[in-house]
Protein backbone atom coordinates (compact mmCIF):
# COMPACT_ATOMS: atom_id res chain seq x y z
CA UNK A 1 0.00 0.00 0.00
CA UNK A 2 1.05 3.41 -0.83
CA UNK A 3 0.05 6.28 0.91
CA UNK A 4 1.21 10.37 -0.28
CA UNK A 5 -0.18 13.19 2.26
CA UNK A 6 1.68 16.34 4.05
CA UNK A 7 3.16 15.56 7.22
CA UNK A 8 1.53 17.29 10.89
CA UNK A 9 3.61 16.50 13.79
CA UNK A 10 3.17 16.35 17.07
CA UNK A 11 6.59 16.45 18.49
CA UNK A 12 5.78 15.28 22.13
CA UNK A 13 6.31 11.57 23.77
CA UNK A 14 3.60 9.97 25.60
CA UNK A 15 0.69 12.05 23.92
CA UNK A 16 -2.19 10.04 25.68
CA UNK A 17 -5.41 9.40 23.85
CA UNK A 18 -7.40 12.15 26.45
CA UNK A 19 -5.67 14.58 25.19
CA UNK A 20 -6.24 13.41 21.65
CA UNK A 21 -10.21 12.96 22.31
CA UNK A 22 -11.13 14.34 25.02
CA UNK A 23 -13.99 12.45 27.63
CA UNK A 24 -16.46 14.80 27.72
CA UNK A 25 -17.11 14.12 23.62
CA UNK A 26 -17.14 10.00 23.73
CA UNK A 27 -21.16 10.10 23.76
CA UNK A 28 -20.62 10.91 20.25
CA UNK A 29 -21.42 8.33 17.63
CA UNK A 30 -20.24 9.65 13.93
CA UNK A 31 -16.65 10.41 12.96
CA UNK A 32 -17.45 13.24 10.53
CA UNK A 33 -18.35 15.02 13.90
CA UNK A 34 -15.65 13.56 16.15
CA UNK A 35 -13.22 14.53 13.86
CA UNK A 36 -14.38 18.73 14.80
CA UNK A 37 -12.83 17.21 18.76
CA UNK A 38 -9.34 15.69 17.31
CA UNK A 39 -6.45 16.99 19.15
CA UNK A 40 -9.03 19.33 21.51
CA UNK A 41 -7.13 18.58 24.89
CA UNK A 42 -3.58 18.69 23.20
CA UNK A 43 -4.00 21.81 20.82
CA UNK A 44 -6.71 22.28 18.64
CA UNK A 45 -5.03 24.60 16.53
CA UNK A 46 -3.69 21.32 14.93
CA UNK A 47 -6.63 21.01 13.37
CA UNK A 48 -5.90 23.47 11.19
CA UNK A 49 -3.11 22.48 9.64
CA UNK A 50 -5.24 18.99 8.80
CA UNK A 51 -5.74 20.10 4.84
CA UNK A 52 -6.12 17.09 2.19
CA UNK A 53 -4.19 13.36 2.97
CA UNK A 54 -2.16 13.42 6.00
CA UNK A 55 0.71 11.70 7.70
CA UNK A 56 0.38 12.04 11.27
CA UNK A 57 4.03 11.91 13.06
CA UNK A 58 4.08 11.17 16.65
CA UNK A 59 6.77 10.51 19.43
CA UNK A 60 7.49 7.52 21.67
CA UNK A 61 4.17 5.88 23.33
CA UNK A 62 1.85 7.68 21.00
CA UNK A 63 -1.28 6.92 22.14
CA UNK A 64 -1.00 6.11 25.12
CA UNK A 65 -3.72 5.54 27.78
CA UNK A 66 -7.25 4.85 26.97
CA UNK A 67 -8.58 2.47 24.33
CA UNK A 68 -11.19 5.02 23.08
CA UNK A 69 -11.43 4.33 19.11
CA UNK A 70 -12.91 7.51 18.65
CA UNK A 71 -9.05 8.97 18.39
CA UNK A 72 -8.43 6.67 15.39
CA UNK A 73 -12.23 7.11 14.02
CA UNK A 74 -11.81 10.97 13.79
CA UNK A 75 -8.81 10.72 12.55
CA UNK A 76 -9.37 8.23 9.51
CA UNK A 77 -12.18 11.16 9.25
CA UNK A 78 -10.17 14.13 9.28
CA UNK A 79 -7.76 12.77 6.40
CA UNK A 80 -5.13 11.18 8.35
CA UNK A 81 -4.40 8.27 6.21
CA UNK A 82 -1.33 7.03 7.80
CA UNK A 83 0.34 7.32 11.42
CA UNK A 84 4.03 7.29 11.97
CA UNK A 85 5.65 7.49 15.96
CA UNK A 86 8.60 6.55 17.86
CA UNK A 87 6.67 3.80 18.97
CA UNK A 88 3.19 3.34 19.80
CA UNK A 89 1.47 2.03 22.90
CA UNK A 90 -0.31 -1.16 22.20
CA UNK A 91 -4.26 -0.17 22.44
CA UNK A 92 -3.70 2.47 19.82
CA UNK A 93 -1.82 0.60 17.42
CA UNK A 94 -4.18 -2.30 17.63
CA UNK A 95 -7.47 0.46 16.77
CA UNK A 96 -5.36 1.92 13.74
CA UNK A 97 -4.68 -1.38 12.39
CA UNK A 98 -8.10 -3.07 12.97
CA UNK A 99 -10.01 0.25 11.26
CA UNK A 100 -7.15 0.09 8.09
CA UNK A 101 -5.07 2.80 8.83
CA UNK A 102 -1.46 1.82 8.89
CA UNK A 103 -0.10 2.64 11.54
CA UNK A 104 4.15 2.44 11.65
CA UNK A 105 6.82 3.01 14.34
CA UNK A 106 9.74 4.93 12.81
CA UNK A 107 12.05 6.60 15.24
CA UNK A 108 14.05 8.33 12.27
CA UNK A 109 11.36 9.03 10.35
CA UNK A 110 9.62 10.56 13.25
CA UNK A 111 12.60 12.66 14.20
CA UNK A 112 13.03 13.92 10.70
CA UNK A 113 9.51 14.85 9.85
CA UNK A 114 8.49 18.44 10.02
CA UNK A 115 4.89 20.11 9.43
CA UNK A 116 3.65 20.34 5.84
CA UNK A 117 6.31 18.63 4.31
CA UNK A 118 5.50 15.75 1.85
CA UNK A 119 5.45 11.94 2.78
CA UNK A 120 5.25 9.30 1.38
CA UNK A 121 5.03 5.91 3.39
CA UNK A 122 5.34 2.58 1.71
CA UNK A 123 3.41 -0.30 3.89
CA UNK A 124 4.50 -3.55 2.54
CA UNK A 125 8.55 -2.42 2.39
CA UNK A 126 8.04 -0.59 5.46
CA UNK A 127 9.79 2.84 4.09
CA UNK A 128 9.06 6.67 4.69
CA UNK A 129 9.84 9.05 2.29
CA UNK A 130 9.89 12.73 3.98
CA UNK A 131 10.77 15.18 1.61
CA UNK A 132 12.55 13.17 -0.65
CA UNK A 133 15.16 11.16 2.02
CA UNK A 134 14.30 7.41 2.47
CA UNK A 135 13.63 6.26 6.27
CA UNK A 136 13.40 2.53 6.82
CA UNK A 137 11.26 0.80 9.47
CA UNK A 138 10.66 -2.62 10.72
CA UNK A 139 7.82 -3.36 8.22
CA UNK A 140 4.90 -4.10 10.08
CA UNK A 141 4.18 -7.97 10.51
CA UNK A 142 2.54 -10.42 7.96
CA UNK A 143 -0.72 -10.30 9.78
CA UNK A 144 -1.13 -6.89 10.09
CA UNK A 145 -0.62 -6.01 6.44
CA UNK A 146 -3.39 -8.40 6.14
CA UNK A 147 -5.51 -6.67 8.25
CA UNK A 148 -4.74 -3.86 6.28
CA UNK A 149 -5.21 -5.14 2.72
CA UNK A 150 -8.26 -6.15 3.74
CA UNK A 151 -9.43 -2.98 5.03
CA UNK A 152 -9.51 -4.03 8.32
CA UNK A 153 -10.40 -6.40 10.78
CA UNK A 154 -14.32 -6.01 10.10
CA UNK A 155 -14.01 -6.72 6.31
CA UNK A 156 -11.15 -9.42 7.13
CA UNK A 157 -13.80 -11.15 9.29
CA UNK A 158 -16.51 -10.95 7.11
CA UNK A 159 -14.28 -12.42 3.97
CA UNK A 160 -13.05 -15.50 6.42
CA UNK A 161 -16.47 -16.22 7.64
CA UNK A 162 -17.65 -15.86 3.56
CA UNK A 163 -14.45 -18.48 3.05
CA UNK A 164 -15.88 -19.98 5.80
CA UNK B 1 11.83 -24.45 28.09
CA UNK B 2 8.93 -23.62 30.11
CA UNK B 3 6.26 -21.16 29.55
CA UNK B 4 5.09 -18.25 31.82
CA UNK B 5 1.42 -17.79 33.09
CA UNK B 6 0.49 -15.81 29.87
CA UNK B 7 1.57 -18.40 27.15
CA UNK B 8 0.13 -21.28 29.34
CA UNK B 9 -3.16 -19.41 29.16
CA UNK B 10 -2.55 -18.14 26.03
CA UNK B 11 -1.93 -21.89 24.67
CA UNK B 12 -5.16 -23.14 26.21
CA UNK B 13 -7.50 -20.64 24.43
CA UNK B 14 -5.57 -21.44 20.65
CA UNK B 15 -5.03 -24.04 18.09
CA UNK B 16 -1.51 -23.68 18.34
CA UNK B 17 0.81 -26.42 19.28
CA UNK B 18 3.54 -23.59 21.01
CA UNK B 19 4.05 -19.87 21.47
CA UNK B 20 6.57 -17.81 22.21
CA UNK B 21 6.90 -14.02 22.28
CA UNK B 22 6.54 -12.26 19.49
CA UNK B 23 3.59 -14.78 17.97
CA UNK B 24 0.78 -14.37 16.39
CA UNK B 25 -2.46 -15.93 18.12
CA UNK B 26 -6.34 -16.02 17.20
CA UNK B 27 -7.45 -16.43 21.27
CA UNK B 28 -10.85 -17.63 22.45
CA UNK B 29 -12.42 -15.71 25.24
CA UNK B 30 -14.18 -16.72 27.35
CA UNK B 31 -16.13 -13.38 28.43
CA UNK B 32 -16.54 -10.65 26.58
CA UNK B 33 -17.24 -7.08 27.68
CA UNK B 34 -18.49 -3.45 26.65
CA UNK B 35 -19.81 -0.46 27.88
CA UNK B 36 -21.70 2.26 27.16
CA UNK B 37 -19.05 3.80 25.23
CA UNK B 38 -17.53 1.39 22.88
CA UNK B 39 -20.56 -1.06 23.61
CA UNK B 40 -22.58 1.24 20.79
CA UNK B 41 -19.56 1.17 18.32
CA UNK B 42 -19.16 -2.44 18.92
CA UNK B 43 -22.49 -3.17 17.66
CA UNK B 44 -22.38 -1.08 15.01
CA UNK B 45 -19.12 -2.97 13.65
CA UNK B 46 -20.88 -6.37 14.47
CA UNK B 47 -23.76 -5.69 12.49
CA UNK B 48 -20.93 -5.42 9.24
CA UNK B 49 -20.24 -8.93 10.16
CA UNK B 50 -22.60 -11.12 11.87
CA UNK B 51 -26.31 -10.72 13.12
CA UNK B 52 -26.10 -12.34 16.61
CA UNK B 53 -23.37 -12.46 19.14
CA UNK B 54 -20.81 -15.98 19.06
CA UNK B 55 -22.30 -16.84 22.71
CA UNK B 56 -24.63 -14.73 23.93
CA UNK B 57 -23.66 -16.55 27.37
CA UNK B 58 -20.00 -14.67 27.10
CA UNK B 59 -21.13 -11.07 26.24
CA UNK B 60 -21.99 -9.27 29.22
CA UNK B 61 -22.43 -5.23 28.73
CA UNK B 62 -22.50 -2.45 31.46
CA UNK B 63 -23.72 0.78 31.33
CA UNK B 64 -21.35 2.74 33.81
CA UNK B 65 -19.13 5.28 31.81
CA UNK B 66 -22.46 7.86 31.36
CA UNK B 67 -24.44 6.34 33.88
CA UNK B 68 -27.02 8.35 35.03
CA UNK B 69 -27.27 9.71 31.55
CA UNK B 70 -25.54 13.07 31.65
CA UNK B 71 -27.88 14.55 28.89
CA UNK B 72 -29.44 13.37 25.76
CA UNK B 73 -26.91 11.89 23.61
CA UNK B 74 -25.43 9.77 26.39
CA UNK B 75 -29.46 8.43 27.07
CA UNK B 76 -29.68 7.80 23.45
CA UNK B 77 -26.09 5.54 23.54
CA UNK B 78 -27.65 3.54 27.12
CA UNK B 79 -31.02 2.98 25.24
CA UNK B 80 -29.32 1.27 22.23
CA UNK B 81 -27.28 -0.91 24.51
CA UNK B 82 -30.20 -1.66 26.51
CA UNK B 83 -32.33 -2.72 23.46
CA UNK B 84 -29.52 -4.08 21.56
CA UNK B 85 -28.55 -6.65 24.92
CA UNK B 86 -31.97 -7.67 24.92
CA UNK B 87 -31.78 -8.24 21.32
CA UNK B 88 -29.20 -10.42 21.58
CA UNK B 89 -29.98 -12.20 24.80
CA UNK B 90 -26.93 -10.71 26.61
CA UNK B 91 -26.33 -10.13 30.44
CA UNK B 92 -26.66 -6.49 30.81
CA UNK B 93 -25.95 -4.32 34.11
CA UNK B 94 -28.52 -0.90 33.95
CA UNK B 95 -28.53 1.30 36.02
CA UNK B 96 -29.23 0.37 40.04
CA UNK B 97 -28.44 -3.52 38.73
CA UNK B 98 -24.48 -2.90 38.52
CA UNK B 99 -21.94 -0.60 39.21
CA UNK B 100 -18.16 0.11 37.47
CA UNK B 101 -17.53 -2.59 35.20
CA UNK B 102 -13.89 -4.36 36.66
CA UNK B 103 -15.42 -4.29 40.17
CA UNK B 104 -18.67 -5.59 39.05
CA UNK B 105 -17.30 -8.20 37.12
CA UNK B 106 -14.79 -9.80 39.58
CA UNK B 107 -17.34 -9.37 42.23
CA UNK B 108 -20.44 -10.81 40.20
CA UNK B 109 -18.03 -14.12 39.71
CA UNK B 110 -17.57 -13.55 35.67
CA UNK B 111 -14.06 -13.66 36.08
CA UNK B 112 -11.90 -16.94 37.08
CA UNK B 113 -8.39 -17.67 37.04
CA UNK B 114 -6.79 -19.12 33.55
CA UNK B 115 -9.99 -17.36 31.67
CA UNK B 116 -8.97 -14.83 28.82
CA UNK B 117 -11.24 -11.93 28.99
CA UNK B 118 -11.76 -8.86 26.55
CA UNK B 119 -13.13 -5.64 27.11
CA UNK B 120 -13.75 -2.27 25.30
CA UNK B 121 -11.90 -0.35 28.08
CA UNK B 122 -8.21 -0.07 28.60
CA UNK B 123 -8.43 -1.11 32.42
CA UNK B 124 -9.23 -4.51 31.36
CA UNK B 125 -6.23 -6.02 32.91
CA UNK B 126 -8.02 -5.57 36.10
CA UNK B 127 -9.10 -9.34 35.98
CA UNK B 128 -5.34 -10.05 35.94
CA UNK B 129 -5.57 -10.16 39.78
CA UNK B 130 -7.81 -13.17 39.67
CA UNK B 131 -5.45 -14.57 37.59
CA UNK B 132 -7.20 -13.88 34.10
CA UNK B 133 -5.61 -12.91 31.50
CA UNK B 134 -7.89 -9.85 31.10
CA UNK B 135 -6.99 -7.12 27.95
CA UNK B 136 -8.53 -4.03 27.03
CA UNK B 137 -9.15 -3.26 23.51
CA UNK B 138 -11.04 -0.89 21.30
CA UNK B 139 -14.61 -1.46 19.62
CA UNK B 140 -13.61 -2.93 16.78
CA UNK B 141 -11.54 -5.86 18.52
CA UNK B 142 -14.66 -6.06 20.41
CA UNK B 143 -16.72 -6.32 17.61
CA UNK B 144 -14.86 -9.35 16.39
CA UNK B 145 -15.06 -11.01 19.95
CA UNK B 146 -18.42 -10.42 19.63
CA UNK B 147 -18.89 -12.04 15.99
CA UNK B 148 -16.08 -14.81 16.28
CA UNK B 149 -15.70 -15.30 19.75
CA UNK B 150 -11.11 -14.57 19.21
CA UNK B 151 -8.91 -12.17 18.56
CA UNK B 152 -5.45 -11.92 17.20
CA UNK B 153 -3.13 -11.33 19.40
CA UNK B 154 1.02 -10.61 20.01
CA UNK B 155 2.13 -13.33 22.85
CA UNK B 156 3.34 -10.89 25.26
CA UNK B 157 6.69 -11.84 27.34
CA UNK B 158 6.52 -11.23 30.50
CA UNK B 159 8.27 -8.98 33.60
CA UNK B 160 8.34 -10.49 36.36
CA UNK B 161 7.62 -8.43 39.85
CA UNK B 162 8.64 -9.89 42.77
CA UNK B 163 7.42 -8.21 45.90
CA UNK B 164 8.90 -8.60 48.90
CA UNK B 165 7.39 -8.01 52.41
CA UNK B 166 4.39 -6.69 54.14
CA UNK B 167 2.75 -3.23 53.54
CA UNK B 168 3.39 -0.86 56.35
CA UNK B 169 1.29 1.56 57.82
CA UNK B 170 -1.05 3.61 54.87
CA UNK B 171 0.23 1.74 52.40
CA UNK B 172 -1.82 0.27 50.04
CA UNK B 173 -2.16 -1.60 46.25
CA UNK B 174 -1.70 1.85 44.94
CA UNK B 175 1.11 2.47 46.09
CA UNK B 176 2.89 -0.60 45.24
CA UNK B 177 1.48 -0.09 41.64
CA UNK B 178 2.41 3.40 41.39
CA UNK B 179 6.44 1.69 43.01
CA UNK B 180 6.60 -0.38 39.93
CA UNK B 181 5.29 2.34 37.39
CA UNK B 182 8.00 4.57 38.55
CA UNK B 183 10.34 1.56 38.05
CA UNK B 184 9.22 0.65 34.55
CA UNK B 185 7.74 4.33 32.80
CA UNK B 186 4.62 4.66 31.35
CA UNK B 187 6.03 2.43 27.86
CA UNK B 188 8.22 -0.35 30.09
CA UNK B 189 5.64 -2.78 29.68
CA UNK B 190 4.07 -2.38 26.43
CA UNK B 191 3.46 -6.01 24.80
CA UNK B 192 4.50 -7.32 28.21
CA UNK B 193 2.36 -8.80 30.72
CA UNK B 194 3.25 -8.15 34.35
CA UNK B 195 3.31 -11.18 36.94
CA UNK B 196 3.32 -10.57 40.58
CA UNK B 197 5.14 -12.78 42.69
CA UNK B 198 6.60 -13.11 45.85
CA UNK B 199 5.28 -13.09 49.10
CA UNK B 200 4.19 -9.87 49.49
CA UNK B 201 2.08 -11.00 46.74
CA UNK B 202 0.71 -13.64 48.18
CA UNK B 203 -0.14 -11.20 51.06
CA UNK B 204 -2.13 -8.79 49.48
CA UNK B 205 -5.96 -9.13 49.32
CA UNK B 206 -8.15 -9.25 46.68
CA UNK B 207 -8.88 -5.67 46.82
CA UNK B 208 -5.41 -4.71 47.02
CA UNK B 209 -4.71 -6.85 44.19
CA UNK B 210 -7.38 -5.42 41.76
CA UNK B 211 -5.65 -1.71 42.38
CA UNK B 212 -2.43 -3.23 41.04
CA UNK B 213 -3.43 -5.17 38.07
CA UNK B 214 -6.08 -2.45 36.91
CA UNK B 215 -2.82 0.25 36.95
CA UNK B 216 -0.74 -2.57 34.61
CA UNK B 217 -2.04 -0.64 31.16
CA UNK B 218 -0.15 2.21 33.11
CA UNK B 219 2.37 0.93 32.14
CA UNK B 220 2.03 -0.34 29.22
CA UNK B 221 1.24 -3.70 29.62
CA UNK B 222 -1.21 -6.24 27.98
CA UNK B 223 -2.25 -7.68 31.34
CA UNK B 224 -0.83 -8.06 35.19
CA UNK B 225 -1.09 -11.28 36.66
CA UNK B 226 -1.38 -12.82 40.02
CA UNK B 227 -1.13 -16.28 40.01
CA UNK B 228 -4.11 -17.82 41.69
CA UNK B 229 -3.54 -18.97 45.31
CA UNK B 230 -5.36 -19.49 48.49
CA UNK B 231 -6.45 -15.85 48.87
CA UNK B 232 -7.56 -16.38 45.12
CA UNK B 233 -9.66 -19.30 46.09
CA UNK B 234 -10.96 -17.90 49.28
CA UNK B 235 -12.43 -14.92 47.31
CA UNK B 236 -13.99 -17.35 44.63
CA UNK B 237 -15.67 -19.63 46.91
CA UNK B 238 -19.60 -19.66 46.93
CA UNK B 239 -19.03 -16.27 43.95
CA UNK B 240 -18.93 -18.51 40.66
CA UNK B 241 -20.03 -21.96 39.31
CA UNK B 242 -17.20 -21.28 36.41
CA UNK B 243 -14.62 -23.76 36.41
CA UNK B 244 -11.11 -22.90 37.24
CA UNK B 245 -7.48 -24.10 38.21
CA UNK B 246 -4.67 -22.54 39.18
CA UNK B 247 -1.75 -21.79 36.66
CA UNK B 248 1.54 -20.47 37.58
CA UNK B 249 4.77 -20.35 35.19
CA UNK B 250 6.88 -23.23 34.77
CA UNK B 251 10.09 -22.78 36.67
CA UNK B 252 12.07 -22.79 33.53
CA UNK B 253 10.41 -20.01 32.07
CA UNK B 254 11.79 -17.15 30.20
CA UNK B 255 11.21 -13.87 31.55
CA UNK B 256 12.03 -10.63 29.43
CA UNK B 257 12.69 -8.70 32.82
CA UNK B 258 13.04 -9.02 36.51
CA UNK B 259 11.74 -6.17 38.98
CA UNK B 260 12.05 -6.49 42.82
CA UNK B 261 10.03 -3.79 44.70
CA UNK B 262 10.64 -4.39 48.45
CA UNK B 263 7.04 -3.53 49.82
CA UNK B 264 8.24 -3.56 53.46
CA UNK B 265 10.05 -0.18 52.57
CA UNK B 266 7.37 1.31 50.88
CA UNK B 267 5.75 4.53 52.26
CA UNK B 268 2.64 6.25 50.75
CA UNK B 269 3.96 7.00 46.92
CA UNK B 270 1.61 10.34 44.64
CA UNK B 271 1.66 10.15 40.89
CA UNK B 272 2.05 13.90 40.45
CA UNK B 273 0.20 15.58 37.07
CA UNK B 274 0.08 14.92 34.31
CA UNK B 275 1.32 11.06 34.20
CA UNK B 276 0.74 8.31 36.11
CA UNK B 277 4.87 7.69 35.89
CA UNK B 278 5.31 10.80 37.45
CA UNK B 279 5.60 9.31 41.20
CA UNK B 280 7.14 10.80 44.29
CA UNK B 281 7.06 10.34 47.49
CA UNK B 282 4.20 11.89 49.52
CA UNK B 283 6.63 13.99 51.89
CA UNK B 284 7.31 15.99 48.20
CA UNK B 285 4.59 17.39 47.67
CA UNK B 286 2.69 17.41 51.50
CA UNK B 287 1.45 21.50 51.96
CA UNK B 288 -0.01 21.51 48.09
CA UNK B 289 -3.88 22.79 48.68
CA UNK B 290 -6.32 21.00 47.13
CA UNK B 291 -9.44 21.63 45.16
CA UNK B 292 -11.64 18.64 45.78
CA UNK B 293 -10.79 14.71 46.96
CA UNK B 294 -12.27 11.90 44.51
CA UNK B 295 -12.76 8.54 46.18
CA UNK B 296 -13.33 5.72 44.04
CA UNK B 297 -13.28 4.24 40.30
CA UNK B 298 -12.24 0.40 38.83
CA UNK B 299 -9.06 0.52 40.73
CA UNK B 300 -10.09 2.29 43.94
CA UNK B 301 -13.53 2.15 45.20
CA UNK B 302 -13.91 -0.82 46.74
CA UNK B 303 -14.97 -1.61 50.60
CA UNK B 304 -11.45 -1.55 51.28
CA UNK B 305 -11.24 1.76 49.93
CA UNK B 306 -14.19 2.92 51.40
CA UNK B 307 -12.89 1.47 55.17
CA UNK B 308 -9.65 3.45 54.29
CA UNK B 309 -11.48 7.08 54.36
CA UNK B 310 -13.49 6.41 56.92
CA UNK B 311 -10.70 5.20 58.97
CA UNK B 312 -9.88 9.29 58.20
CA UNK B 313 -13.03 11.30 57.88
CA UNK B 314 -14.35 9.02 61.21
CA UNK B 315 -15.31 12.22 63.41
CA UNK B 316 -13.67 14.80 60.96
CA UNK B 317 -14.71 17.25 59.05
CA UNK B 318 -13.72 18.17 54.52
CA UNK B 319 -11.91 21.46 54.80
CA UNK B 320 -14.02 24.46 53.61
CA UNK B 321 -11.42 24.80 51.12
CA UNK B 322 -12.39 21.15 49.54
CA UNK B 323 -15.08 19.47 47.72
CA UNK B 324 -15.14 15.48 48.20
CA UNK B 325 -16.53 13.37 46.27
CA UNK B 326 -17.04 9.14 47.44
CA UNK B 327 -17.82 6.70 44.64
CA UNK B 328 -18.65 3.37 45.76
CA UNK B 329 -17.65 1.23 43.04
CA UNK B 330 -20.87 -1.18 43.04
CA UNK B 331 -24.64 -1.78 44.09
CA UNK B 332 -23.13 -4.08 46.63
CA UNK B 333 -20.58 -1.96 47.66
CA UNK B 334 -23.00 0.84 47.99
CA UNK B 335 -25.29 -1.31 50.13
CA UNK B 336 -22.49 -3.10 52.15
CA UNK B 337 -20.83 1.02 53.31
CA UNK B 338 -24.38 1.84 53.71
CA UNK B 339 -24.56 -1.32 56.27
CA UNK B 340 -21.53 -0.59 57.77
CA UNK B 341 -22.78 3.21 58.41
CA UNK B 342 -19.58 4.23 56.06
CA UNK B 343 -22.12 6.67 53.88
CA UNK B 344 -23.46 8.10 56.51
CA UNK B 345 -19.76 8.83 58.19
CA UNK B 346 -18.91 10.23 54.64
CA UNK B 347 -21.69 12.57 54.02
CA UNK B 348 -22.05 13.98 57.97
CA UNK B 349 -18.12 14.93 57.10
CA UNK B 350 -19.23 16.73 54.17
CA UNK B 351 -18.69 14.74 51.54
CA UNK B 352 -21.20 13.55 48.09
CA UNK B 353 -21.71 10.16 48.20
CA UNK B 354 -22.65 9.57 43.95
CA UNK B 355 -24.10 6.25 42.82
CA UNK B 356 -21.45 3.76 41.28
CA UNK B 357 -20.24 5.87 38.12
CA UNK B 358 -17.09 6.47 36.00
CA UNK B 359 -18.14 10.20 36.00
CA UNK B 360 -15.33 12.76 36.76
CA UNK B 361 -12.20 10.13 36.52
CA UNK B 362 -12.20 10.35 32.62
CA UNK B 363 -14.11 14.06 32.97
CA UNK B 364 -17.42 12.59 31.84
CA UNK B 365 -19.83 14.18 34.57
CA UNK B 366 -20.37 14.24 38.05
CA UNK B 367 -17.39 16.43 39.20
CA UNK B 368 -15.53 18.16 36.36
CA UNK B 369 -12.81 20.36 36.90
CA UNK B 370 -12.27 24.04 36.59
CA UNK B 371 -8.95 25.92 35.29
CA UNK B 372 -6.48 26.41 38.09
CA UNK B 373 -8.15 23.57 40.74
CA UNK B 374 -5.88 20.91 42.03
CA UNK B 375 -7.18 17.54 42.71
CA UNK B 376 -6.36 14.64 44.35
CA UNK B 377 -7.53 11.05 43.26
CA UNK B 378 -7.88 7.34 43.94
CA UNK B 379 -8.05 6.69 40.02
CA UNK B 380 -5.39 5.78 37.76
CA UNK B 381 -4.62 8.57 35.34
CA UNK B 382 -3.86 11.98 35.80
CA UNK B 383 -3.23 13.03 32.31
CA UNK B 384 -3.49 16.75 31.49
CA UNK B 385 -7.76 17.49 31.10
CA UNK B 386 -8.83 13.67 32.17
CA UNK B 387 -11.31 15.04 35.12
CA UNK B 388 -11.82 18.00 32.81
CA UNK B 389 -9.88 21.91 32.59
CA UNK B 390 -6.93 21.45 30.74
CA UNK B 391 -5.56 23.49 32.96
CA UNK B 392 -6.67 21.67 35.94
CA UNK B 393 -4.17 19.28 37.96
CA UNK B 394 -4.93 15.40 39.23
CA UNK B 395 -2.76 13.50 41.94
CA UNK B 396 -3.17 10.00 42.07
CA UNK B 397 -2.84 8.25 45.54
CA UNK B 398 -4.60 5.68 47.77
CA UNK B 399 -7.78 6.30 49.85
CA UNK B 400 -6.31 7.18 53.44
CA UNK B 401 -4.22 9.94 51.59
CA UNK B 402 -6.63 11.36 49.68
CA UNK B 403 -9.16 11.32 52.37
CA UNK B 404 -6.52 12.85 54.18
CA UNK B 405 -6.61 15.84 52.01
CA UNK B 406 -10.21 15.86 52.41
CA UNK B 407 -9.82 16.79 56.21
CA UNK B 408 -6.34 18.92 55.58
CA UNK B 409 -7.49 20.74 52.37
CA UNK B 410 -4.15 19.96 51.27
CA UNK B 411 -1.83 16.96 50.83
CA UNK B 412 -0.63 15.54 54.18
CA UNK B 413 0.48 12.17 55.35
CA UNK B 414 -2.71 10.40 56.93
CA UNK B 415 -0.42 9.96 60.17
CA UNK B 416 -0.80 13.33 60.85
CA UNK B 417 -4.42 13.83 60.88
CA UNK B 418 -5.51 10.78 62.22
CA UNK B 419 -2.62 11.31 65.20
CA UNK B 420 -1.10 7.51 64.63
Amino acid sequence: MIIEGRALVIAKDDVDTDVLYPGQFLNVLDPTEMARHLFEGLDPSLRHELDGDTILFGGENFGTGSSRENVPLAMRAAGIRCVVAKSFARIFHRNCINLGLPAIACPEAAAAARTSLPVRVDTERGTIEVDGVTHTARPLPPFMLELLEAGGLVPWISASVRRG
Amino acid sequence: MGHTLAEKILLAHCDADDLAPGDFAMVRCDVVMANDLGGPLAARELAKMADRVFDPARVVLVADHLMPAKDVRSAELQKALKDWAHQQGVTFYDQGRGGIEHTLLVEEGWIVPGSVVVGADSHTCTYGALGAFGTGMGATDVAGCLAIGSFWQIVPGTILVELAGEKQGFVAGKDVILAVIAELGVAGATNMALEFTGDGARALSVDDRLAISNMAVEAGADTGLFPADEVTAAYLDGRTERPWTAERSDPDAEFAHYLRIDVSALGPLVALPHSPGNVAPLGDVAGRTIDQVYIGNCANGTMTDLRQAADVLHGRSVHPRCRAIVVPATQRIYRQALAEGLLDLFVAAGCIVSTPTCGACFGGHSGILAAGERAIATTNRNFRGRMGSPEAEVYLANAWVAAAAAVAGEIVHPAEVVGA
